[in-house]
């Protein structure tokens, strides 16, 4: 019995968490479809969370490529099938891993951030002190980083794959001595606009994801700095888990649009 | 008397299974100030927060200018918001901000783009909370009163019909507290504003106020002027007046 409640309150936060994230993407979009933009806030995000963000993510996807060049260099050598490694990496690269590996650094990084910063002013008051000015939090808060993600993280996501190709090509044709003709040429031949599109949705899709997750927990922060620890602590694991299970409906249902191994 | 222009009916409001407000009725009228008194954990914060719409109340209505309030969206209160001020217990200024940024964030969100208006009126308001020459210092680097000054020079750039204020003298000392009280009087004075005052500082009621009520059980005690609470033979009032807790000490 005990159980069963368990499993029933469980089930009620989960649905209640959806409403809530539904209610907030839905408030936001109204606000900037009703044109409640600030431009010099969005501006100031896209630099805090898109060029804030580079380092991390070049650095992941750079050496991602490498660690999976070489890993499949391993096993592709004892076949003789070496020059499928590109491929196979930049298709990983474009399909999956550059997306994901994007949306778990970014989460780490700007989902964190953007909920403390909304916390500390929840429990200190300061969103009260923007509602009794007649500044909606949604306008104010919420659309300037929205927005920003959604530009910035498809940018992002496509200089993480960039770099992790490089360093791909770098590792096989360098270190590794991959004839570097038939490592570009199978890249060429077996990467395809629609493993671009499928990235570039993926990265749309989990920045809103973050942005709508780190919001929501920084607006519902309470009981002081432990509240405003808690609720980020909660933002990095419900956004990774969030990314990653959303990565596996998305290459489904994104699968049907564009398949793969159709050339 | 004339119209209120804040007519609270019979306010509930329940956190948890604490009943906070069981009732409460007050009118808040023009031009006036108007000081609530009780208890620290009494409710006189939480019924603040319900006049500029920042709490919904479990039943119970507020009117303000003839339009009832508890009923409108967070969208539909931004016209009432513009029209009452409120500072709060600690100022809650934006700390990613300074001083002028602040204080000059009313004007601007209401479409102030004009560099030397704004930079005018954060001046003539800074000025009038004797906080000139302060407004490229961060929050953080503000003492207690400073800070409640500031709020206050913000709440008032756009000038509004009411201003709310939380414990505007909690934790300050005496000097501090007197210029905080004569600031309230100044701009009641200058610019009309009606002020409702929540506070269990006595020597603050004294004063500012116009008329006191006391909220005791979540309901309003009494209401009257200075010289009835001073002559009041309420045992409630009273214990509260001459600082009784009616606890034995053994």
């Amino acid at each position: 019995m005990q159980i069963l409640s368990f499993f029933q309150g469980l089930l009620s936060s989960l649905l209640t968490s959806l409403g809530e994230l539904a209610i907030l993407a839905w408030e936001t979009i109204c606000s900037i479809a009703r044109g409640r933009v600030r431009v010099w806030l969005t501006l100031r995000q896209i630099a805090e969370i898109g060029f804030g963000s580079q380092l991390v993510v070049v650095v992941t996807g750079a050496f991602t490529g490498a660690v999976f060049t070489a890993q499949a260099y391993f096993q592709f050598a004892s076949l003789n099938m070496e020059t499928a490694v590109g491929p196979v990496v930049a298709l990983s690269m474009f399909r999956e891993l550059g997306p994901a590996l994007t949306g778990l650094m970014v989460a780490g990084r700007v989902g964190a951030a953007m909920t403390a910063e909304i916390g500390t002013m929840k429990v200190t008051q300061q969103i009260d002190a923007l509602r009794a000015l007649a500044v909606n939090p949604v306008d104010y808060l919420v659309v300037p980083r929205a927005l920003a993600m959604f530009i910035s993280m498809p940018l992002l996501v496509v200089e993480c794959v960039g770099l992790g190709v490089l360093a791909s090509y770098y590792v096989g044709v360098h270190v590794l001595n991959i004839n570097g003709v038939y490592f570009f040429a199978n890249v060429q031949k077996w990467t395809e606009g629609s493993d671009i599109m499928m990235s570039l949705i993926k990265g749309f899709v989990f920045g809103g994801l973050i942005v709508f997750i780190s919001c929501r927990e920084g607006l519902r922060a309470k009981d002081g700095a432990v509240g405003v620890g808690r609720a980020t602590t909660a933002t990095v694991v419900t956004s990774s888990l969030a990314i990653l299970i959303a990565n596996f409906f998305l290459t489904m249902a994104l699968n049907i649009l564009f398949p793969a191994g159709q050339r | 008397m004339n119209e209120p222009l804040i007519h609270v009916q019979d306010l509930v409001q329940r956190i948890g299974s604490q009943d906070i407000l069981r009732g409460l009725t007050l009118d808040l009228f023009p031009g006036e100030t108007l000081v609530l008194l009780g208890k620290s954990g009494g409710g006189k914060s939480v019924f603040l927060r319900h006049l500029i719409g920042l709490m919904p109340p479990v039943s119970g209505s507020i009117v303000f200018e003839g339009q009832e309030i508890t009923k409108l969206g967070e969208r539909e209160l931004e016209s009432v918001r513009r029209k009452i001020g409120m500072l709060f217990q600690d100022g809650a200024l934006f700390d990613s901000m300074n001083v002028f940024d602040n204080v000059a964030f009313p004007l601007r969100e209401r479409g102030e783009r004009n560099p030397a208006v704004v930079r005018e009126k954060v001046a003539q308001s800074l000025a009038m909370v004797n906080m000139a020459g302060h407004d490229q210092k961060m929050p953080v680097n503000l003492s207690g009163g400073m800070r409640k000054r500031v709020a206050l020079a913000r709440a008032i750039i756009s000038p509004p019909d009411v201003i709310l204020y939380d414990e505007p003298t909690a934790g300050l000392d005496p000097i501090v507290s007197d210029s905080i009280n004569r600031l309230i009087r100044r701009l009641q004075r200058e610019i009309r504003v009606t002020s409702l005052v929540v506070t269990h500082d006595l020597i603050s009621c004294n004063h500012i106020a116009d008329r006191v009520a006391l909220l005791d059980g979540g309901r309003i005690h009494f209401l009257g002027t200075l010289s009835e609470l001073r002559e009041t033979r309420d045992p409630v009032v009273r214990d509260f007046v001459d600082g009784r807790s009616g606890e034995t000490v053994y």
